[in-house]
């Protein structure tokens, strides 16, 4: 398989390396442990925010480091959460006394892995809280999986709680508003092909050149359904169903719609997604008042994308609009 | 002298890593089935750590080499297998205790509590398809053998062939832990990449008695 790296054991720090060169007035990238921090970490008095996972979903977390956003990324390995060790040095490295907010998706490796920093930054005197974000309506919540998981979603979590901590809300409010952009966000996600991990060198699992997997997670873990391909409208229809359904959405809602691309579908796609979504929205009379489109929490490069609605109030609004200045987002500064 | 002492269990760490590697693309082939097809990869990654530790260090009892692959396994594997076990290593090493040499008493007492951690940890029941299918019945077995007079020596290898029998038994088991819980249904069929690398390091733990 053609990858543009050296060497399947150093694409993280190899990556990493390139990341640090590219946007040194942004970030200071660690190694050993590795991770990323704002430039200027840790900020004085103000809530710190973490978050981190496996590698290959960029720009998914260090691409959002930044002012009004997160304060420390921890990439672990491809698609493998990281350790305790990396998530504890940048939680103390961004501590600047008003306490830590670890952002964590809702994945078994990452929710014990960052349990595990939790307590022993606590240990260390560092105050931390945690939200675990599980956005993802195609699976079900219940005993009988492991909950539902956490994706794109994330990035308006990390966003909006980002800001409210830039405008010197303290620790608990600010896992307050990540709590409520988790609680009112939903997304699924479609995949057409599944992606090459470096090391393994194969797709993460077969699917033929007619199918599609609905529900499909941001590892190539499978999904809900294998289904035969269709048109775009008839598969957006298929997400949005689930998503809709599921908070509920309901007419004279207002709503943010975030088309996210998983590494390999182009952008003409991702708007082709985005106008059969928002025209089902339209047929509902919910109003779509915000905005993204891009690929922001990737699969490698799997080809795909997911849809993700956000239930906006006055608050959520305000914090979205506020000022981001990060390598994969930034406006009003 | 009774009882198995720091050689065997470093021994077993050696025998771990060995077969860990040697199974690596059956485990994350294992995993590219119901889960993300890197479990073997990044075991590996971590026995290969605990390998560069240990020609570091002499720890002078079972309990203290134990601990070395758990602090190892926790701070290099990453993903839910490093904490899980990594977590199985300390309690087994906080179980052992100071003592420098283990008899099947000890031996028990050691895989239950190691069991005791991943289940704490992870949360997850027999019957979930998960590792604990490998572990639980290589206790019960365990503590069989012990009832009915063995050693530390037919202890181990009463667990080793009960953790196989448990990870094969995972196949038809729909998984409601872990990755493979997404798939809900189509998990079943596929061995679980855990129960399997677990039942290789409680046959490395055995073999290290019989051969070591």
């Amino acid at each position: 398989m053609k990858k543009l790296i050296r060497d399947p054991q150093t694409v993280v720090k190899d990556s990493l390396a390139g990341f640090a060169a590219a946007h040194p007035g942004l970030v200071r990238v660690q190694t050993d442990p590795d991770y990323v921090v704002r430039a200027d970490a840790p900020v004085r008095g103000k809530v710190g925010l973490v978050s981190g996972g496996g590698s290959g979903h960029e720009p998914l977390h260090a691409g959002f480091v930044g002012y009004g956003m997160l304060d420390a990324a921890v990439p672990g390995a491809v698609f493998t959460s990281p350790t305790p060790d990396p998530i504890l040095e940048a939680t103390k490295a961004v501590d600047g006394g008003a306490g830590v907010l670890h952002i964590v998706k809702n994945y078994t490796g990452d929710v014990l892995n960052f349990e595990t920093a939790a307590e022993l930054a606590a240990a260390e005197d560092v105050q931390v809280e945690s939200v675990v974000v599980d956005d993802d309506v195609a699976v079900k919540d219940s005993l009988y999986t492991a909950g539902r998981r956490g994706v794109a979603g994330t990035v308006l979590v990390e966003k909006i709680a980002g800001a409210a901590a830039e405008r010197g809300d303290d620790l608990a409010a600010v896992a307050a508003v990540a709590r409520k952009v988790n609680d009112r966000a939903r997304s699924m996600g479609v995949a057409l092909t599944a992606p090459v991990v470096p090391h393994a060198g194969v797709p993460s699992f077969d699917i033929s050149d007619h199918e599609v997997e609905i529900g499909i997670g941001i590892h190539g873990e499978p999904g809900r359904e294998r289904i035969e391909w269709e048109p775009v409208d008839g598969l957006v229809q298929r997400l949005m169903t689930p998503i809709l359904e599921d908070l509920p959405f309901t007419s004279s809602d207002d709503v943010l719609l975030f088309v996210n691309g998983m590494g390999a579908t182009p952008l003409v796609e991702l708007y082709i997604v985005y106008d059969a979504a928002a025209s089902i929205l339209r047929e509902r009379n919910i109003q779509v008042s915000r905005s993204l489109v891009g690929n922001f929490v990737t699969s490698l490069d799997m080809q795909g994308c997911s849809i993700t609605l956000l239930q906006l109030d006055d608050e959520l609004k305000a914090l979205w609009d506020a000022p981001v200045e990060t390598a994969a987002l930034r406006w009003g500064r | 002298m009774d009882g198995l002492g720091t050689d065997w269990a470093i021994d077993w760490v050696r025998r771990s890593a060995a077969v860990v590697g040697e199974h690596r693309a059956e485990l994350s082939e294992l995993d590219r089935a119901i889960g993300d097809g890197d479990h073997g990869e990044n075991l590996d990654r971590g026995f290969r750590a605990v390998l560069a530790k240990l020609d570091g260090a002499s720890p002078e009892t079972p309990g203290a080499a134990l601990r070395l692959v758990a602090t190892t396994l926790i701070s290099t594997v990453g993903g839910a297998s490093g904490p899980l076990l990594g977590t199985a290593y300390l309690r087994g090493a906080q179980a052992a205790g100071d003592a420098e040499r283990l008899d099947g008493t000890a031996v028990v007492a050691l895989l239950a509590a190691a069991r005791d951690g991943i289940v704490a940890r992870g949360k997850a029941e027999s019957g979930d398809k998960t590792m604990v299918d490998a572990w639980t019945p290589a206790v019960d077995a365990a503590q069989q053998a012990l009832a009915a007079g063995g050693d530390a020596s037919a202890v181990l290898s009463a667990a080793a062939d009960a953790a196989e029998s448990g990870a094969e038994a995972t196949v038809p088991m729909v998984a409601r832990k872990g990755r493979a819980s997404y798939l809900g249904e189509r998990s079943a069929g596929h061995l679980d990449p855990g129960a399997r690398s677990s039942a290789y390091q409680l046959r490395a733990a055995s073999d290290a008695v019989a051969e070591g």
